[in-house]
């Protein structure tokens, strides 16, 4: 279990970075805290050219609040973002997520955009940022631009990302008054992937749940209100509608299940903690 | 025999360990700590992708010709410096550590490599190309049975390698006049107690001696050490066997190192150089070793009061490719208690070994035991269930009675001690079950589910080297020779400053053997703990062993400390006479203590114990008469209980037989139907316990273990035989979140036979927990058929009823699995363009188009009008591969309908697949229909199945969208249309 | 900085357990090894080599991250910490190896210096954590041995002692 070997490149600039991602033809790839690259690096699953170490530049370890939005560089750890003081209170989604997603010793070092760009269809993060109709920044050498994180998210380990394309940061919108918002997950261990995480949250829109671990990307739908005689029948078609599959730690119908009463006690919760 | 005394000094006090300063400030040696010769290289193993295939070629070229390559090295290579391992049944079969004309495991080796380090190893493996031809997998190990079974070994003609049937007292007249007969029929699943440090072996040639030299971190039995020796092909005074002072955890597993301490040997033979292998994880998941899966159908005679009267065992074990040594062990190991704590009369059993595509089996800690108290405590708590009887009652009515030890069981076993009846009650006064029925009661009330569940155990230890043998027939034994006993060693030494080291055969792996030999010894001569050092890890050359040294079958406190003692005792006899000459007074007076020897009478007329320990060395001529020396005292101890199985088949498989009785109160979660132990209590009788705090780590260290085989742990396979539970992601041993703190509880009744009255502890818990567990789950529930591992999502097939349909009726689920038992993908899409039908039908067969369309093509080279080759490098995320690809089209309807069929095969795996691509005419050019099935297999389908399914659902999806755009796409397609097109926002 | 070719062996500067040390490695070559390999250093034990059992864990930048998934290029000018660390006279234990000595929180000792580097991090972090804190930084760990009790035992002990050191008049 050791890695193929690629080249290295640990760039002064964002510039610099692009353009070797625009030079490398595909071969070349972003690497920020490694937490879920290096496992596949390790199995030679992945066997890139070369590697843009992109963990120096400073411009992309930044937590900034831009209007509405918390935008978080591709620099940023998970716990750095998960020590933000105030992170309770504007995002409080990602605050009831955070002790959901991997150890303590995995966030130390694993980066927020790392985890969007992963794309794992039971991943936390990607979770959070669809429910919450956030966005992802991508940048190339030639070219910028915003994508909804509903269409940033294709497939398992899919993304919108083009080859010569790194994300520079992510937006979450932040909460709103009159907002509640709840996360619930079950997996088979503390830490694991979720078999199935359910994202909520209520405001005067309505309802919204956004679920990971079913189908091969996170999904957010929005939901009649829980007292209304249309709810059970629609929570029920979304879990029909995530194609779920058997594997070896959950069988479909029993993720079927989990979307049905999670995701209702999801969005009792949120409806519940409006604030 | 007669009991030794113990002054109670330091034996039974929770002593600080002496190995923990070391473990503690990374100082620890182990074997990928150890240095080694400046000119050792790396070893890499070529794995098998496939469960069942044979090789057709192995083309090694290009990994020779690697920079850094010392040697590569096949099947055959292998096999033209060694013998086959020796079976221990009587069968034609071979049995080789790497794969010759054919692979029979997902992970078998199948070619090695010799570099200068892991990485370039590792590197050249990449280049190894293997041609295999597929064969159909046998995975379910009553399927290998049939008659249209694949078999594995064409010299055996069956999968069925050895049957045995025993018969021991009346079994059918009790079961002619029982009251009842109640069976039930288990199948328990494939675990493993995999340790955190994975094997590692570091291995030496010496073509002048033709003498290896090896050093693994192998666990024992030395029994092993023969079969190494045979298979190098040198007596074993030229197979030199040594183990690491530190070893990272075995329960058992490490004793299947040692294939690979062939391997190892012949790769530094023909390397010219020494080699140290290190196996990774994905390895050791794979391919290290396993527990046996079994089917068993258990059935019972039963009088109206729940007393039992006869046992038919009829157990079905699964133990892999290959009968390694000393498979078939895992079914005897248990054969003399196979009545467990219950006194039975009469018991019939057929035991049969059956051979599938899966890891060979080996030491696993509880070893058989699982299995067995799987089966026979579900049974005893059907039987109450069924007969209304109350489940302690009827375990109460069975139990072997205190009067009755030593009691012979009806297979041959000799129950050593124990009291049973009174530490059940008091393990249900002191662990609170009126509480717990409480409880259960109140959350019944409210609705809950809660279950209370039992189990009776007898823990044997000490195993008898001959037990094995009562897989022969009594004249096949006869003929092979007689084969008995249980010999362990300790050896005491003495140095020139009176100093005593201590060395024993036993191997720790994490155990604190050294601390509790310290404290035994110690206390025997009279010294402070610090004043003994003791040295676990063994030298075959040097040291004195036997076949039964090792740590396994919970020998340590019976049989190894036993020794020790009798070897402290020889020695504190001889030092006595001699302080009794310089005290002027008896030896019978002279007593140990605060590192002198002294007068008991008058305790100021005293001498050193260094000085008197020293006169050995410096002026052997002083020493009373008849005394011999006190420079060296070796042991060897082997109980006579121990005796080789009867003309009828009865065996005493172990020497010492530990009581457990435990319970435990579980709560599911109706909605999520989660396993919450909610309390569990455990009452142990392991006779003379030595040290208190170890005993309970042991306790609770197998407790843990068996929460991760009851709720967790899994080896599972495919029905191809791919293997799917290959990262520590998959295989999901218990975090400190997933492992509760069980209430443990001891009984001391000192066991007869072993010198310090001690007995194994070790093990228990992996055969008590699981099935008190699923006990547990099953009075919840109501249910009798449980199956481990009793995940969330099995639990709650027996919580929901029938699943509320969608709305509107929807297509078919994708299936999972297909008929073969490959991970099958299925899927259908359909796109609109504007070239006509009989354009998009020359363009399927184009190889010009078909490289444009296939996903990541660098070359599709035409065989003939309807058969195609490609290279293809096909990826998903950051998981990339370049594959080989073979594509033929069929069932050809021109221009209407084609079949594509084909197959890839690459580093990452191996997938294959139909298509059938429809193309209607319409108004605006064409519609492409297709649908698909497709299975997929090999590397990633271990370390990564639900990543395999997501890409091959865009590969396919990828091909078909390249081909409506190449035909000029009309409208997005129907279908899968979403998802594509976003997908291919990518590609622009 | 040059884009460092895959062939050739590179200088990486770091700081070690409080000296600075220079190393030349391949790029792909993984902390774990670097450390283990051609420092030497072997108390840091490799489990799984990705990233589930925690036997690599060390300290990167005082916070507790695995060996096994951190290119020994990603650490060019960090302070790395591994379990040699942990006493400054190797005959005398610190508070938290001398509570796991004392309450046996090791059996075989190959996933203890994973586990002592995060509740090490821990206890400096914050001197007030208690169980539910030790039992989540806990949980990034596999051990096979001991069920983890003992292993809460001692983290605790260790923590109630730190305090009282740290406020020796309270």
């Amino acid at each position: 279990m050791k890695p193929a070997s690629f080249d290295f490149l640990c760039p002064e600039t964002l510039e610099e970075a692009l353009a070797a991602l625009a030079e490398g033809g595909g071969e070349a790839r972003v690497i920020a805290g490694g937490q879920s690259l290096v496992p596949m690096l390790n199995m030679r699953l992945a066997r890139p050219g070369l590697l843009v170490d992109i963990m120096r530049l400073d411009p992309l370890r930044k937590i900034e609040t831009s209007g509405d939005e918390i935008v978080v560089g591709a620099g940023v750890r998970q716990a750095e973002l998960e020590a933000q003081p105030d992170l309770s209170q504007h995002l409080p989604l990602l605050a009831a997520a955070f002790p959901w997603l991997g150890h303590v010793q995995t966030r130390a070092r694993g980066t927020v955009c790392g985890s969007v760009a992963h794309a794992d269809p039971s991943a936390e993060l990607p979770l959070a940022l669809v429910t919450l109709g956030g966005t992802v920044s991508l940048r190339s050498r030639s070219r910028r631009r915003k994508v909804k994180a509903d269409d940033f998210f294709i497939g398992m380990m899919a993304t919108d990302l083009a080859e010569d394309e790194m994300i520079e940061s992510v937006h979450f919108p932040k909460a709103r008054p009159g907002w509640g918002c709840s996360f619930r997950e079950i997996g088979r261990r503390h830490g694991d992937f979720a078999i199935v995480a359910c994202a909520a949250i209520a405001d005067d829109d309505g309802l919204r749940l956004g679920i990971a671990g079913v189908d091969d990307r996170p999904r957010v739908c929005r939901l009649p209100a829980l007292d209304n005689d249309q709810f059970d029948d629609a929570i029920n078609d979304i879990a029909w509608s995530l194609n779920a599959r058997d594997d070896i730690h959950a069988s479909a119908r029993y993720r079927r299940e989990l979307v049905r009463s999670l995701g209702r006690e999801a969005l009792k919760e949120a409806s519940r903690c409006r604030t | 025999m007669t009991r030794l005394e113990t002054a109670g000094a330091l034996i039974g006090r929770t002593v600080e360990r002496v190995e923990d300063a070391g473990l503690l400030t990374g100082r620890g040696r182990y074997i990928d700590d150890l240095p080694v010769r400046r000119d050792t290289a790396h070893l890499a193993i070529l794995r098998s992708p496939h469960g069942h295939a044979e090789i057709r070629a192995i083309d090694t070229t290009a990994a020779r010709a690697l920079p850094g390559v010392f040697t590569v090295l096949t099947g055959e290579d292998v096999a033209r410096l060694t013998r086959s391992m020796t079976v221990g049944v009587k069968a034609n079969v071979e049995c080789w550590p790497i794969a010759r004309d054919r692979v029979r495991y997902v992970g078998e080796p199948v070619a090695l490599v010799v570099a200068e380090n892991r990485y370039v190893a590792e590197d050249a493996l990449d280049l190894i190309e293997v041609d295999y031809a597929k064969l159909a997998a046998v995975v379910d190990p009553e399927k290998a049975l049939a008659a249209d079974a694949q078999v594995l070994h064409p010299s055996l003609g069956t999968n069925l390698i050895n049957e045995r049937i025993f018969r021991y007292g009346d079994p059918e007249a009790a079961l002619a006049t029982a009251a009842h007969r109640i069976s039930i029929r288990i199948a328990y699943p494939r675990n493993s107690c995999t340790p955190i440090e994975t094997y590692g072996v570091i291995a030496e040639y010496d073509p002048g001696e033709d003498a290896y030299d090896v050093t693994a971190n192998f666990q024992g039995p030395f029994s092993i050490h023969a079969v190494i020796s045979r298979a190098l092909n040198v007596p074993g005074n030229r197979m030199r066997l040594r183990t690491p002072p530190d070893s990272g955890g075995s329960f058992g597993i490490k004793q299947g190192v040692f294939p690979y301490v062939i391997l190892a040997a012949v790769a530094a033979r023909v390397a010219g150089r020494p080699v140290k292998w290190i196996e990774d994880r994905l390895e050791h998941l794979t391919a290290s070793v396993s527990a046996t899966n079994r089917v068993t159908a258990l059935e019972a005679a039963v009088a109206a009061d729940g007393r039992i009267t006869a046992l038919f065992w009829d157990q079905l074990e699964d133990c892999g490719a290959h009968l390694r040594a000393p498979e078939p062990a895992t079914l005897y190991r248990m054969h003399g208690n196979m009545t467990g704590a219950y006194a039975i009369e009469n018991v019939a059993i057929r035991n049969r070994v059956v051979l599938t595509n899966k890891t060979p089996t080996g030491l696993n800690r509880g070893f058989g035991g699982p299995q067995v108290y799987f089966a026979l405590e579900r049974l005893v708590h059907k039987i109450a269930v069924e007969l209304g009887l109350d489940r302690l009652d009827v375990i109460r009515r069975n139990l072997v009675p205190a009067d009755a030890f030593p009691y012979r069981t009806a297979t041959g076993g000799l129950l050593d001690s124990g009291d049973y009846r009174v530490a059940l009650d008091r393990a249900l006064g002191e662990g609170g079950l009126e509480a717990m029925r409480l409880r259960r009661d109140e959350a019944r009330a409210e609705g809950r589910l809660y279950g209370i569940g039992y189990a009776a155990v007898v823990e044997p230890s000490v195993s008898n080297m001959s037990y094995i043998t009562t897989v022969l027939t009594p004249e096949e034994r006869a003929k092979a020779g007689p084969k008995n006993g249980a010999q362990a060693v300790a050896t005491i030494a003495i140095d020139p400053l009176g100093s005593v080291t201590v060395k024993v055969a036993s191997v720790p792996q994490g155990q604190g053997h050294r601390t509790v030999l310290a404290q035994v010894v110690a206390e025997r001569l009279g010294l402070s703990l610090e004043a003994v050092r003791v040295n676990a890890e063994l030298d075959t050359a040097r040291d004195a062993w036997s076949i039964a040294s090792g740590n396994y079958a919970s020998r340590f406190a019976a049989a190894v400390a036993g020794a020790a003692a009798l070897a402290a005792d020889r020695i504190r006899d001889r030092l006595a006479a001699i302080a009794a000459a310089q005290l002027n007074v008896t030896a019978d007076s002279v007593d140990f203590g605060a590192g002198k020897l002294f007068d008991r009478n008058n305790p100021d007329n005293a001498v050193s114990f260094g000085r008197v320990a020293a006169a050995s060395h410096w002026a052997p001529g002083t020493l009373p008469d008849g005394t011999g020396q006190t420079i060296r005292e070796t042991v060897f101890w082997t109980p006579e209980q121990l005796e080789a199985p009867t003309a009828t088949d009865g065996i005493n498989s172990s020497l010492c037989h530990g009581f457990i009785f435990d319970f435990c109160g579980v709560e599911i979660d109706r909605t999520t139907g989660q396993v919450r132990i909610d309390r569990y209590v455990t009452m142990h009788d392991c006779g003379r316990i030595l040290h208190p705090g170890m005993v309970d780590g042991q306790v609770r260290g197998g407790f843990a273990q068996a929460v991760g085989a009851a709720l967790y742990e899994e080896y599972a396979y495919g029905g191809d035989g791919s293997f799917l539970t290959g990262t520590l992601a998959d295989y999901l041993i218990p975090t400190v979140m997933e492992t509760p703190e069980p209430l443990i509880l001891h009984h001391e009744t000192l066991s007869p036979f072993t010198p310090l009255g001690a007995k194994g502890v070790g093990e228990g818990n992996c055969m008590s927990t699981p099935v008190c567990i699923a006990n547990a789950v099953a009075d919840a529930l109501g249910v009798e058929d449980i199956q481990l591992p009793l995940s969330p999502s099995r639990v709650s097939e027996w919580l929901y009823g029938e699943e509320r349909p969608p709305s509107k009726p929807r297509d078919p689920t994708p299936a999972a699995t297909g008929a073969s038992g490959e991970r099958m993908l299925t899927g259908s899409g359909s796109a609109e363009v504007t070239a006509t039908r009989d354009s998009v039908w020359a363009m399927l067969l184009d190889p010009n188009t078909l490289k444009a369309i296939i996903p990541g093509a660098h070359e599709v080279r035409k065989v003939s009008d309807t058969h195609f080759r490609a290279e293809v490098t096909l990826g998903i995320g950051p998981v990339k591969g370049r594959y080989r690809a073979d594509i033929r089209l069929s069932d050809m309807v021109e221009p209407e309908a084609v079949t594509l069929s084909g197959g890839t095969e690459g580093a990452l795996g191996s997938g294959r697949g139909t298509g059938r691509v429809t193309l209607t005419e319409t108004t605006t050019g064409t519609r492409i229909d297709y649908r698909y099935e497709a299975a997929i297999g090999g590397k990633v389908a271990s370390v990564g199945g639900r990543l395999l399914d997501g890409a091959a659902r865009v590969v396919i999806g990828q091909f078909f969208q390249a081909l409506a755009r190449h035909a000029g796409s009309a409208s997005d397609a129907i279908g899968l249309k979403k998802r594509l097109s976003t997908l291919f926002r990518r590609r622009r | 900085m040059p884009h460092l070719n895959a062939a050739q062996r590179h200088l990486v500067h770091f700081t070690l357990n409080g000296r600075m040390v220079r190393a030349e490695v391949e790029n792909r070559m993984l902390l774990s090894d670097l450390l283990r390999h051609e420092i030497g250093l072997t108390g840091t034990h490799v489990g799984c080599e990705h990233g589930v059992c925690g036997a690599c864990t060390v300290q990167i930048d005082g916070k507790p991250a695995r060996a096994c998934l951190t290119l020994a290029q990603q650490i060019r000018g960090s302070n790395i910490r591994t379990v040699e660390a942990l006493v400054t006279d190797p005959a005398v234990l610190s508070p938290l190896q001398a509570a796991f000595r004392h309450h046996h929180g090791l059996q075989c000792g190959f996933c203890t210096p994973g586990i002592l580097m995060s509740l090490d991090a821990l206890l400096r972090e914050r001197p007030d954590a208690g169980r539910k804190e030790i039992r989540e930084h806990l949980s990034g760990h596999l051990c096979r041995c001991t069920g983890y009790a003992t292993i809460i035992e001692a983290a605790l002990d260790a923590a109630e002692e730190q305090r009282k050191e740290e406020t020796p008049n309270a």
